[in-house]
Parts: C-alpha cells; structure tokens; sequence
C-alpha cells in the first residue's frame, strides 16, 4: 500500500551560512568535548576507560549483541521458518532453508498445533550483521534474540559464521543457571508467540483474548 | 450506450476520474464513474473492474459458475433514472451474482458496505488459525490483503477455534490444511466444471464444514494443482512449493509453457537463479485461466545440476570443455570449411524448442554462409493425442472443451516452421536428415537441440547410430544424451526459463518470454552463441530482433511493432 500524501513530511536541509560553512564553530565545540573529558579523566573522577579484559563491563541488559536462536520447551528449535527476519534483516545477512517439520514434530502437539515447519539450515553472518535488533522485532515466535554475549571472536570469517547449531549453542550457553549474561529484556523469552500458541482455554478472560 | 455508474474512492495520491459526475441519492451525495458497458454481459464486480474500482471477492471465479456464498462481494445498488435522480434499492446485494444493465448505479463505499465488509472478514476469521508465519500464502494471500484493506484489527472471539486435522495428502501434488479453509468452494467447482472429475466435495455441515475426497479417490488430474492458484487462501499448497521459499521473494516474469503447443500464458517466479515455480497467467487469446500439472511442474530440469555447463569439445574420444571464445572461433572455422568443400552436405537443424528469434538468426547465418545449406526441422515431441477437459467420472471427454493439453509436446514447431519455409522454401523433416545420413550425403550436421529431457531422449537409438557416421557434429543441448555420445562439438544450450524471445502456439498465437534467470554456469543462449558467430556484437535484445523479423520474414509481418504486449499477437492463420 502507498504511504498517502498525508502522512509524508517533508524536510527541508537547513542552509548553512559562510561562519558555518568554515567549519570553525564546529571544530572549536568539538574540542572543548575532549578537553572536558581529558581534565575530567586526568583530575576528576570522570574516568570514561575500563580495564578490559581484566575488569568486565556491566552491559545494560538492553544490550544487543551475538544471536540466539531460542529453543521450544521440548528442547527443539523454536523458530518456524517464517523468513521474517531475513526479509527485515537490512544487511542481508540472514539465510534460511526451511522445510517440513520432522515427522515426530508434526504428530505431537506441544502448544496445540504440531510444528509444520522448522528451518532446515539457519545461518546469520554476524560479520555482516549490524546488531540493529530488526529480526528480534520481526520474529512472530520470538525464536531470535540478540543476547547481551559481547565479546565476539573467531579466527578466520568461516568462525564467524554462525549456523543453526551455534545458535542454538548461544541458547545454551546464555541460559544456563550460572550465565554471567543477564536475558535480554525486549523479548518475552520463554513463551511461544502468538502466532504459534492456542488461545487459552482456561481462564478465558475477554480482554487477554481480545487482542489476539 | 449503456452505461453503468460505480461509486468513486478516492485512491492515495490519486486524481479523481475526469468524467466524475455528483448524483443525489435521498439526502446522500454520490461521486459516480460512468462506465459504458456495450452488450457485455457483466456482473458488477466486473463492471466496477471496468470504471476502476475494486470489490472484494472470494468464491467468484471468471471461469466458474456463481455461487454468491462468501458474501465478501456485498454491494448496494440502485437506479439512475433519465432525468438524473437515483432510487436505491436498500438492500446488500452479492455483487458477483447482480448483473448490471444501462443505469445500475453501484454503492461500493457506503457506511453499510464497508460495515458489512469488516463483519464479513471478521466471521471468516472466527475459526482461521492465523498461522501466517508457516502458511505459503502469505504474501498473496487474499485473506491477509482484504482483512488489511477492508478488516478490522481484533477478533472477538473468545472461544476455542475449531482444529480439524490436516490432509496432507489429498492428492499427490496437494495438500489441504483445513482449518484455513474459507469454504468459498472454488475448488470444488473448479475439479466439477473444468476438471470434470470432480474429486472434491464439501463434507460436514456449518462452521464444521471440510474440503474432502472419497476415501482412496485422490485428487489426482492433470489440471488438479490450478485448485492451489484459485484457492484464495493457504488452505491448498502445491507440494512441489510447500515451504520451499516465501513468495515476496520470487521474482516474476512473463513467459509461456514450454511443454506443449497450447502455449499457456505464465507466470515464471524465480529468484537467485533457480526457477520455483510456474503458475499460468490469464490469457484469453491462449489458454484462459489454467495450466496443466504437467507443464506446470515439468520445470525442474532449469534447476538441475547436471546440465552442461561449458562448451565442449571431442579430443581423444572424450568431451573436454573448452572457452566459449574458441567454440565461437571453432565452431565457425567448422562450418567454412565445410560449406566450401560441399554445402549441400550441411544441415542445420532448428528444434521446436528455439525461439522464433533464434531460429531466425540461424536459419539466417546458416544461408548467409551458402544458400546451398540446408535447414531442417528438428524431431517434434508426440505424445498420445489431444486431451481434453473437462471428462466425466469415466474419463471420457464432455463438450464444450474447456482446456486442452495438446499432444505435440513443444512450444515453437510453428514459429520454427515459418521461419525454415521463408528461408528454405519446403520443410525438410528430421527423418529426411537420418536419411541423407545414412546415404552418407553429410558431411557437418549444426544440431540446435535444447529439448527438455522427457521419456527416452529427444533422438531414438538407431537415429543416433545413423547421425554418428557424419563427419562433424556440432550440438546445442542441455544434458548429456545419446546426441552429444556422437557430438564432436557441444554448446550448452538455453533452457526457456533463460530466454527472451517469442514462441508461436498450436493457434499461430505469437507470445513473448521473458528470461527470469540467467543462463546457468558459462553457459549463453542458442540466440547469443548465432549472434556471436554473426560476429554481431551486443547482446540478444528480442524486441529489436523481433522487428528485424517482421521486417524479413512476411510470415511475421504482424510483429512489425516489436512488443507482443501481456497476450501476445495472432499471426495470420496456419491453415
Ligand atoms: S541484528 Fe539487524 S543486521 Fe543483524 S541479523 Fe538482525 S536484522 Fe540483520
Ligand atoms: S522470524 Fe523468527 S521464526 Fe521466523 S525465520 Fe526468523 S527466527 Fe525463525
Ligand atoms: S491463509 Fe492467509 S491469513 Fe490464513 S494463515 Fe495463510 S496467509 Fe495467513
Ligand atoms: S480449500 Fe481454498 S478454494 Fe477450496 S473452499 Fe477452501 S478456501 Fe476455497
Ligand atoms: S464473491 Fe460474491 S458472494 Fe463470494
């Protein structure tokens, strides 16, 4: 559908005049930033820099970092092979080949419906990856989250390649009990998204159906 | 004249119609386009189609009978009297079952219309799962369009929606996931009226309503995947497709069924080179609406991975590939010399799967070379005979025909046949090449093949063994066949998914293709490897071949513009 004429703003750049256009005003203001960081750090207590590795950060736990891909209470892959997030992925790094769900999958319901489809191969290039979040908002399952996992190494760009194995390892590895990685808070990991669930049929309320 | 009047929308961004006129209805306003209508007979779904507007509509089909049950096409009509005032008649009416006649004035937008239109969608969604992330329709799925266009936003139901199971095998290229069902009932009508073998039936009564099959009576046509294309939701997916790519993903083309003379129009979906499916494309000058299942899944050999992917030539009794600039360099050297030494022992011949703009370029290099060349047409594909629909329970053909699957299995023999009589006079059959061969009158035979693998292979044995005594061979294929064992020279060849071009029906129907990929490995189409053997630099570009055709071969003298438009152009007739 086109975006009607109503709801476009346009913006005019602003016109610059000569001072400006020397660049003077800006540089001078960009150097009094560093100035006031450099005495701060020197005299103050505005230390900005952290010992790393030695010292780890304490990353809020908004922060977006290496992909997981989540898995259902039975231990599966939950993602359902939507292509939802590669075709909002704005790098182009995500690449799935879906295909039928095994058969056990399709026979046994866990949330009332039997799983139909599952990603046979899902692999993200986290080289490419800008880390924007945009294949968490889009999944319908929430079976992607990028995970507060910061420190991303690999020795060759093959490393850095993740397939479905190695995300389902990111899982793993960030919930474990002990995990010094907080969740991630944007997504309501754990449960199934609406997209895969039944409606409840205990405890109907009107207004917790009604949305759905 | 007779005119109908359509209620007026405004459209995004879009200029009101010049000739819109305000009428008075009671106390309303109404902004109608006039549209004449001539002596057609129309619904007014189809007459607002005419004057721009769209109604909504689920279990209409152009090509099946009216049943007026999804309700989806609610409309309100009324009169436009000769002196101008309208008198409406209050009531919903189905839009796809009301014929309009000269003065019907259709309310497409009134409070009750579109009131009606989110109540309509609003009930086909009580029992509908909503599992649009695993559904192969999303993305064309009518469902989805309308309820973002006409819907509204929540559902409220608030009980248990039903889960009937699944029938993963209804037929053996469908599947049916029945709770997404709509029940507008086409495909029930479509295997009744067009199929005729009418598979499929609604069971159960209600909300509980089903799309069935006798048990142990599949649905198992050969038209039986059109159900897939008319089902306006993801109730019906073709195995074939099921999951194998999300539709916003597919790039479309124009194109034309390679696989028999019926040509049906289609539409080629590709992406990333691999060719994902067909579907047919409404043409009422070739095929109607349909396609048949054969044609429509004949398509996988585009994407195999055994095509011949570079030139090759025969050292040692064994194909080496070799570059494509020393094939062209080869290939030339191999009809000079042969044409000097005896021309009439040069046979090029032109398969029915060329395009009209390749066997021109051809038939045209092969002359230009001597007029003593002689240009065969290659073996044309028959299979059985005519078969035709819809059949009856039995099997036996009923009248009046709706679809036929022609016998003669290639798309061009037509196209090919005029361009061989404009340059060689009369049709020299493949029969008559096996037999200068055998008489050993050949000493260069210029194969361009490219037949899609089907049954046995495109040349029997004993053709081959005869072929193999002639002195050079030189072959356009896709696959390794009996005909590159005794080729000396292959080129690989085009598949039509790769092409541009034009391909004459049974009908002298002249449709363009369109490439929606690009040729496989090294490979360059029949049409690319003539013009570089022309020496004719640039790149194939049908439209301007098209016109050079026209221009030299009076059999194509209709194409004169270039452009075939959507439904291509009928040459004069055959006969
Ligand atoms: S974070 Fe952004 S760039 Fe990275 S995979 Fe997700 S959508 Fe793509
Ligand atoms: S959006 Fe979610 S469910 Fe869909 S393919 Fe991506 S990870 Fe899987
Ligand atoms: S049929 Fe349409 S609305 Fe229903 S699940 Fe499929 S895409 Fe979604
Ligand atoms: S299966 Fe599809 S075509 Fe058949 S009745 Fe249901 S919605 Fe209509
Ligand atoms: S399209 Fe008119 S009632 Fe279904």
């Amino acid at each position: 559908m086109p975006i009607p004429e109503s709801d476009v703003k346009w913006v005019k750049t602003p016109t610059i005049g000569w001072v400006e256009q020397m660049y003077i005003p800006a540089i001078v203001e960009g150097l009094r930033t560093t100035v006031r960081h450099s005495i701060a750090t020197l005299f103050g207590s505005g230390a900005r820099t952290q010992e790393f590795p030695e010292v780890e950060p304490k990353l809020p736990a908004n922060y977006r970092g290496v992909h997981r891909l989540n898995r259902d209470e039975k231990g599966r892959v939950k993602c359902v092979a939507c292509y939802m997030c590669s075709t909002a992925c704005p790098a182009h790094c995500i690449d799935i080949v879906a295909a039928p769900a095994p058969k056990e999958w399709q026979s046994d319901p866990v949330h009332g419906y039997p799983r139909e489809k599952y990603p046979e191969t899902f692999v993200i290039d986290e080289l490419r990856c800008i880390y924007c979040g945009m294949c968490e908002q889009a999944c319908p399952v929430d079976a992607i989250e990028l995970t507060t996992l910061y420190d991303l190494t690999g020795l060759s760009r093959e490393d850095m390649i993740f397939d479905k194995e190695k995300l389902l390892a990111v899982f793993d590895e960030t919930t474990k009990p002990d995990a010094k990685y907080p969740n991630p808070i944007r997504t309501r990991s754990g449960k199934l998204g609406p997209a895969s669930e039944l409606p409840p049929d205990q405890g109907l309320t009107f207004s917790s159906t009604a949305q759905s | 004249m007779p005119t109908v009047y359509v209620t007026y929308t405004p459209k995004n961004n879009g200029k009101p119609p010049e000739n819109l006129i305000s009428a008075q209805a009671g106390k309303e306003t109404l902004q109608l386009v006039p549209v004449e209508i001539g002596s057609d007979k129309l619904n007014c779904i189809q007459a607002a189609q005419r004057a721009g507007v769209f109604i909504p509509h689920y279990c209409w089909h152009p090509a099946l009978t009216v049943v007026a049950s999804c309700r989806m096409c609610l409309v309100e009509v009324g009169e436009r009297k000769p002196d101008g005032s309208i008198a409406m008649t209050g009531k919903l009416v189905p839009g796809c079952q009301t014929p309009v006649k000269d003065g019907t004035v259709v309310v497409t937008n009134s409070q009750k219309v579109v009131h009606e239109q989110a109540q309509t969608l609003e009930s086909l969604l009580l029992n509908h799962p909503l599992d649009c992330p695993v559904c192969d329709k999303a993305g064309e799925c009518l469902l989805q369009d309308y309820t973002y266009e006409f819907g509204r936003a929540t559902s409220r139901m608030i009980d248990l929606k039903n889960t009937p199971a699944n029938k993963p095998d209804l037929g053996p290229n469908i599947a049916l996931f029945t709770d997404r069902c709509i029940m507008c009932s086409r495909c029930v009508r479509f295997t009744r009226e067009i199929a005729g073998t009418a598979e499929l039936q609604i069971i159960n009564r209600g909300n509980h309503s089903e799309i069935d099959i006798f048990p142990g009576e599949p649905l198992d046509n050969k038209l039986a995947t059109n159900v897939v294309d008319l089902c306006p939701v993801g109730a019906l997916c073709s195995k074939d497709f099921l999951y194998k790519h999300r539709v916003w993903n597919l790039k479309t083309q124009n194109s034309v069924c390679p696989d028999c003379s019926t040509g049906c129009s289609i539409h080629l979906d590709g992406n990333k080179n691999i060719v994902y499916r067909l579907r047919p494309r409404e043409n009422p000058q070739a095929q109607g609406y349909f396609m048949c299942d054969e044609g429509r899944l004949g398509y996988h050999y585009i994407n195999s991975k055994e095509r011949f992917l570079r030139p090759l030539r025969r050292q040692d009794g064994k194909l080496t590939p070799f570059s494509y600039d020393e094939a062209i360099r080869t290939v030339r050297q191999m009809l000079k010399d042969a044409v000097a030494k005896d021309a009439f022992g040069v046979v090029v011949v032109l398969s029915p799967f060329l395009t009209c703009e390749e066997a021109f370029l051809l038939a045209k290099y092969a002359k230009s070379l001597s007029k003593a060349v002689q240009l065969a047409l290659g073996p044309v594909p028959i299979v059985g005979e005519d078969d035709t629909y819809p059949k009856d329970r039995r099997g036996r053909p009923i009248q009046p025909v709706k679809f036929t699957i022609r016998a003669e299995k290639c798309p061009n023999r037509q196209g090919v046949e005029r361009i061989l009589r404009h340059y060689q006079g009369q049709l020299i059959a493949f029969d008559e090449v096996v037999r200068q061969a055998e008489a050993g009158k050949l000493q260069l035979l210029y194969l361009a093949a490219s037949y899609p693998p089907r049954g046995d292979g495109w040349l029997t044995a004993e053709q081959a063994a005869t072929l193999g005594k002639v002195g050079q061979v030189i072959l356009h294929d896709l696959y390794p066949s009996r005909a590159s064992e005794i080729a000396h020279v292959v080129i690989p060849g085009g598949a039509f998914a790769e092409k541009d071009g034009t391909f004459v029906n049974h009908a002298g129907l002249a449709q363009a293709i369109h490439w929606a990929i690009t040729p496989t490995g090294e490979c360059r189409t029949e049409g690319q490897v003539v013009l570089d053997l022309m020496q004719r630099p640039g790149l194939l570009h049908a439209a301007t071949l098209r016109k050079e055709l026209a221009s030299e071969v009076k059999a194509f003298a209709a194409l004169a513009s270039g452009d075939l438009g959507e439904y291509g152009i009928l040459l004069d007739s055959t006969k």
